[in-house]
């Protein structure tokens, strides 16, 4: 169990939190110690909103051994309204319903359990955008 | 920089090698190679391997090879470059040969899947993505060309029914390579049937786990006449990174690392990618192969798989691919593929492949290897030499 890696991405799997650069405003999700735009370390940190549209997805069947017992299970990549596309699993909704540019938000769920007695890990997944945005 | 050519090749059989521990893996293709090239010393040793760690508990495979091989004392290092393993100890080989470092220098890639089950396989082999944005949510290696292949299969507006194209292409090939793990044809009935495993990959887009090893030595060009071995000369043997995270690119159909790899390949070598007479692919998945020809500039994007089922990649086309059954046929020794693929290319320019898959007068040929879902890429270019 990866305890230290549980705790260090904390801000990342519960707030989304990334990196804007203060010279050409790129965002970065993972954060980024280097712009991959203009090259600065001037980075801050950005809190992404959350909503995005699904730019790819496939239905897992044959997963690592952690996941095993959670298959099939949805992953997808998302562009953020931001800018950059994140890598994410996908929740309440079936894979029949599931378009390309489809909007969807971040919800906090259980990524998984690492045993009986091993702690319970969540993080951030996305699902069908249910409020209409303003 | 000297110009360098490569005077034997050796390879285990493809298979699942319970009987045999890493380091015999690797010795056995090491000597193998060294008898093919008549050379009865190497003046340093570069291992390709990806998980010899995570799944033989044994790191150190440099060391640990030159040991048993007979060779303790002589300069050697394991490189890894996940799933490039094998052809990035190629290129670091070739390095010290042609920087004049080394005279004769030995390159192999070595790698046992099968020492656990499979699915401790597939979460190390998923090492080679991000471990904390995509392998640690769930991702395995399979998922994320899934991702590519959803995305193309959206993008240019063709079926899955139409990759199977490359499956059948590599097993049919297979069939001809003893070394190969498979040698059973496939059809479009086995294709459409075949098991998914991560959506819209299914069993015969993936190539098989297995163990293996393959090995070449490299001497400089203008040594040749010294050794007996039956010398190719290296053209080109370029290698260029991309982004670890899918996510990272602005397009996932563009494969900046290919693109970069194998330009500056062809460029070195002073050819046209119209020139290559044949390709050993990459074909981890089918989607990989599509990716890889469309990027290396082989076709338009979107036109892989009309050209494939046209016949254009088959052993009797106009550039056939995977000659020996790539890594979908001859199976996929993750550190080792990137040395499968340029053995293979050097039978073939020697004229030394089985004779139904030997493809006629090969002039040049060239061999892709792509780690990760392409974030380093080795573009190996071979040329006859012709006396």
């Amino acid at each position: 169990m990866d305890i230290p890696r549980y705790w260090r991405l904390r801000e990342q799997r519960y707030k989304l939190q990334g990196n804007v650069c203060a010279e050409c405003k790129a965002y970065n999700f993972p954060p980024r110690p280097v712009c991959l735009q203009c090259k600065s370390k001037n980075m801050q940190p950005y809190q992404f909103k959350g909503n995005g549209t699904i730019y790819s997805y496939s239905t897992v069947y044959q997963a690592p051994d952690a996941f095993n017992k959670q298959v099939p299970y949805l992953v997808a990549l998302i562009d953020l309204d931001e800018g950059p596309r994140i890598t994410a699993r996908l929740t309440d909704i079936l894979d029949n319903k599931i378009e390309i540019g489809m909007p969807v938000e971040m919800v906090i769920r259980k990524i998984y359990e690492d045993g009986d007695n091993g702690p319970i890990q969540y993080g951030y997944m996305f699902r069908p955008l249910l409020k209409k945005k303003e | 920089m000297r110009k360098v050519a490569i005077i034997g090749i050796g390879q285990t059989p493809v298979r699942e090698h319970w009987d045999y521990p890493i380091r015999y893996l690797g010795v056995q293709a090491l000597l193998a190679a060294m008898q093919d090239a008549r050379v009865d010393t190497i003046g340093g040793l570069f291992v390709g391997n990806m998980l010899s760690g995570a799944l033989s508990e044994q790191e150190h495979l440099g060391a640990l090879i030159a040991d048993y091989a007979g060779f303790s004392g002589i300069e050697a290092v394991k490189v890894e470059a996940a799933c490039a393993s094998g052809a990035a100890a190629m290129r670091m080989a070739l390095m010290a040969v042609a920087s004049g470092r080394m005279e004769v220098a030995a390159a192999i890639g070595v790698e046992k899947l099968t020492e656990y089950s499979g699915k401790f396989s597939t979460a190390a082999l998923a090492t080679a993505a991000d471990a904390d944005y995509e392998a640690s949510i769930g991702l395995s290696f399979a998922a994320i060309n899934a991702l590519m292949m959803r995305r193309y299969m959206h993008e240019y507006k063709v079926n899955k029914e139409d990759f199977a194209i490359f499956p059948i292409i590599a097993h049919a090939n297979a069939v001809h390579n003893p070394n190969a793990m498979f040698h059973h044809t496939i059809n479009r009935e086995d294709y459409a049937r075949a098991k998914m495993i991560a959506d819209p990959i299914n069993l015969m887009d993936s190539s098989p786990i297995a163990d293996g090893a393959a090995a070449v030595i490299i001497v400089p060009m203008d040594k040749i006449k010294k050794y007996a071995g039956k010398a190719v000369r290296v053209a080109a043997c370029e290698l260029a990174t991309d982004t670890v995270g899918l996510d990272s690119r602005e397009d996932a159909l563009l494969l900046k690392g290919v693109q970069k790899s194998a330009s500056k390949a062809l460029k070195i070598a002073g050819i046209e990618a119209k020139q290559i007479q044949l390709m050993e692919l990459h074909d981890a998945f089918s989607i990989m192969s599509v990716l890889s020809l469309e990027n290396s500039g082989f076709c338009q994007p979107g036109r892989a798989l009309f050209a494939a089922n046209d016949g254009k990649y088959s052993i009797d086309g106009e550039m056939p691919v995977c000659t020996f059954g790539g890594l979908k046929g001859r199976g996929h020794p993750v550190g080792a593929s990137g040395l499968y693929q340029i053995v293979e290319a050097v039978q073939q320019v020697r004229g030394d492949a089985p004779a139904p898959i030997q493809v006629e007068d090969v002039e040049w040929a060239m061999a892709q290897n792509i780690g990760g879902s392409g974030a380093t890429v080795i573009t190996t270019i071979l040329n006859r030499i012709n006396e």
